[in-house]
């Protein structure tokens, strides 16, 4: 296992999807297993466990799925996080269920993923449940996508299986926004390329998923240009050390930020400059997503949570129209004049459904602007109005600034994800 | 001021870091009482750490909760006492002890004191209106951990629903509540193990002694090395020895183990913690060794 400190270490985001049964937590089993990830007391549990229900092999993803209800089961309910590392990487997995029933939980696992792993069935190929999970991973901008095949066992290890469904996925692959796909043909149960190279199929010369997930580049996936500050919380510790203290906490979402830079707070449109960024008890040069700091302007400017710190000549529109894609996630359906709050950055404020333009066929992509709603685990485009301006970007510009969340105002669930295409 | 980023990097530790500060920022920001559940070992002192630094040079804006299970290890509490002081937060002590006394929890003799400590942590939240507790659960402790959300909401009755977690998207956490009910928040959900020894090294900071190499009078009990307590009569056929031992987690002495190990500085435990074969808590709390469910069934009752 790790021979290099955590402290040096990268990081990786990942999430499964695919359709139920399609081998997603076998895989990750398999995954820890082959990386040497699993301790001898979870396995002992899980060989007892598959004993005990008569399986004849050691069923691998009763390694994640830890629910009663899962196990008793035999399907993912709500994701796991699962955490690996190799010598240069550490890697947070997120295994999400295939039943449509919970998307609203792969869809939760993928939103912050770096890499989707979609897995398909040999035997079956592309289903709608495929689709919709690829057709999500694209709207949620994740930059990498994996396309494992997996089952190859059950085809003999067919080349001809294995290159009509990366045909196929690659032709639906092309009406979406994926920069980067790689397709795998695995065997989740018996290890074929997951970490060990397949001595089953000589016919294909590409990586090793385990290799694959190492080397995927995922630095350059930050925004260093346009920098947002959505300033969380006022740090004011009224002592009499720190008497004249006020900094504003937040996550740096886009940019780089540096003492001396002439930056505009927004929605006030008041200006200053960045007098010193603390990272607790020391001042920083910079600041650059996603690190948590303080920052502290030279000017007495009123600030407060909800407002945001942009640069004067890039800054975000304030807008209370927004243009959006929403991914509904209740059973009761979206509808226009529907009132919702919303949570965008760190403004909360209350939204009115004013249009659904189209929802989406996630099989053919089709946009059916005949629809009145959205019904649960649809996708559209929805017009919304705002009870106050929000800071956003695009979506496909800042995947922090350009996303929000929509709360059930009565029962306090989160019923809508959405990604901004703009505001105006 | 130190060294610029010239590739802008962070490393996973200082990523780990950020996300889990800007989840004590977020809970200050938007809760009416939040409180953290501290209980002195290396999870909830990481915590300590990160609340310190989400809001410096302001003090932690919300108190601490301890339960104590009047089993505790001494070197505990004293590692406890010198963290608030440091901090200068306010510590709440709620007792076992006392809610046995008060009728709020039913001690029958059967019951660890492990489990009485769900009515007393819920008692003390209750009585504290705490809306939301910070826990210093991470996810790769247990499988049941696993599944739960950073925001984790619990119903009137302190209770976690597994099948109706609500979705959470991004960073964007919602922490919408009814009366009546609170949120557990788990701000270290990411961190595994290794990372928070990694961390304690980095940022050299107090964590109790017994989790160093020492020498202590033990007995086996169920597989698993116990120490030598008026609070642990032995039964028969069990016999003290003692050995060189050090703790991987702790909590009632009672029902936590010890290893046989001979690392006594934050290195050798990180050497030891990287080669373990074995889970923390599979090798060390008897809490978890009942069912396969344990712990769910713990969490879904109002556990940490
Ligand atoms: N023969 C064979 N069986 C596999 C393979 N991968 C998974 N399976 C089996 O397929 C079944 C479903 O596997 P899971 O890993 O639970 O599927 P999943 O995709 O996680 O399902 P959900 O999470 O419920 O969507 C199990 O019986 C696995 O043993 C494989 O490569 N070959
Ligand atoms: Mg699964």
């Amino acid at each position: 296992m790790a021979t290099v400190k955590s402290e040096q270490m990268d990081l990786l985001r990942f999430a499964t999807a695919g359709s139920v049964d399609d081998g997603k937590s076998t895989l990750i089993g398999r995954l820890l297993l082959d990386s040497k990830s699993i301790f001898e007391d979870q396995l002992e549990a899980v060989e007892a466990t598959s004993q005990s229900k008569g399986y004849d092999y050691t069923d691998l993803a009763l390694l994640t799925d830890g629910l009663r209800s899962e196990r008793e089961q035999g399907i993912t309910i709500d994701v796991a996080y699962r955490y690996f590392a190799t010598p240069t990487r550490k890697f947070i997995i997120a295994d999400t269920p295939g039943h449509v029933q919970y998307t609203r939980n792969m869809v939760t696992g993928a939103s912050t993923a770096d890499l989707g792993l979609v897995l398909v069935d040999a035997r079956q190929g592309l289903t709608e449940q495929s689709r919709r999970h690829a057709v999500i991973l694209s709207l949620l901008r994740v930059p990498h996508l994996v396309l494992a095949v997996n089952k190859m066992d059950l085809v003999n290890f067919s080349e001809e299986v294995y290159e009509k469904i990366h045909a196929e996925f690659a032709a639906f692959a092309t009406k979406l926004n994926i920069p980067d796909l790689e397709v795998i043909p695995i065997s989740a149960l018996q290890g074929d390329n997951v970490v060990n190279r397949s001595e089953n199929m000589p016919w294909y010369s590409g990586p090793t998923l385990m290799h694959h997930l190492e080397h995927v580049h995922v630095a350059s996936d930050r925004d260093l240009v346009d920098v947002r500050f959505p300033v969380q919380y006022v740090v004011r510790p009224k002592s009499d050390e720190h008497h004249d203290y006020r900094g504003y906490g937040g996550m740096v979402a886009g940019g780089v930020l540096k003492p001396g830079d002439e930056v505009v707070v927004l929605p006030s449109g008041m200006t200053s400059k960045i007098a010193a960024i603390d990272l607790f008890d020391r001042e920083i040069t910079e600041a650059f997503p996603p690190m948590s700091v303080t920052v502290r302007l030279e000017d007495d400017v009123d600030v407060s949570r909800g407002d945001m710190i942009a640069r004067v000549r890039n800054a975000p529109k304030p807008s209370q129209d927004i243009d959006a894609m929403i991914c509904w996630m209740t059973n009761e359906p979206l509808r226009p004049r529907q009132k919702l709050a919303i949570k965008h950055t760190t403004r909360s404020a209350r939204a009115l459904v004013k249009d659904i333009q189209y929802r989406l066929d996630v099989n053919t992509l089709h946009r059916d602007q005949e629809t009145k709603e959205l019904g649960v685990n649809e996708i559209g485009r929805v017009q919304l109005r705002t009870t106050v301006p929000l800071l956003c970007d695009p979506y496909s510009k800042n995947r922090t600034t350009g996303s929000f969340i929509l709360i059930d105002e009565a029962t306090g669930v989160t019923v809508g994800a959405g990604m901004i295409n703009s505001g105006s | 001021m130190t060294q610029t980023h010239t590739d802008y990097r962070l490393s996973q530790l200082d990523q780990l870091e950020a996300e889990s500060i800007h989840i004590f920022r977020e809970v200050a920001a938007e809760f009416e009482k939040p409180v953290l559940m501290f209980s002195g070992g290396k999870d909830s002192i990481v915590m300590m750490r990160l609340a310190e630094k989400a809001f410096y040079p302001a003090k932690i804006p919300f108190p601490v909760l301890q339960v104590d299970t009047g089993y505790d290890f001494p070197e505990v509490l004293s590692t406890r006492d010198n963290w608030v002081n440091r901090l200068g937060v306010r510590l709440i002590v709620a007792s076992v002890e006392d809610a046995i006394r008060d009728g709020i929890v039913i001690d029958d003799g059967k019951t660890s004191r492990n489990r009485l400590q769900i009515g007393t942590l819920l008692n003390a939240l209750e009585e504290g209106g705490f809306t939301a507790a910070f826990g210093g659960g991470r996810r790769d402790e247990e499988k049941a951990r696993a599944k739960e959300r950073v925001y984790s909401h619990r119903d009137e009755f302190g209770q976690w629903d597994p099948k109706m977690q609500r979705p959470e998207l991004w960073s964007l956490y919602n922490g919408r509540l009814h009366e009546g009910e609170h949120m557990r928040i788990f701000p270290i959900s990411n961190w595994t193990e290794l990372d928070i020894w990694d961390y304690i090294g980095r940022e050299g900071i107090e964590i109790p002694t017994i989790y160093f190499s020492h020498q202590r009078r033990v007995f086996k009990r169920d597989g698993m090395l116990l120490s030598e307590s008026e609070h642990n009569p032995l039964r028969s056929g069990e016999t003290v020895e003692e050995r060189t031992i050090r703790f991987r987690t702790v909590g009632d002495l009672t029902l936590t183990g010890c290893v046989e190990s001979t690392a006594s500085t934050i290195d050798e435990i990180i050497d030891e913690v990287a080669v373990a074969r074995v889970t923390e808590r599979g090798a060390t709390r008897g809490d978890d060794r009942f069912s396969e469910a344990a712990m769910e069934d713990r969490k879904k009752e109002g556990y940490f």
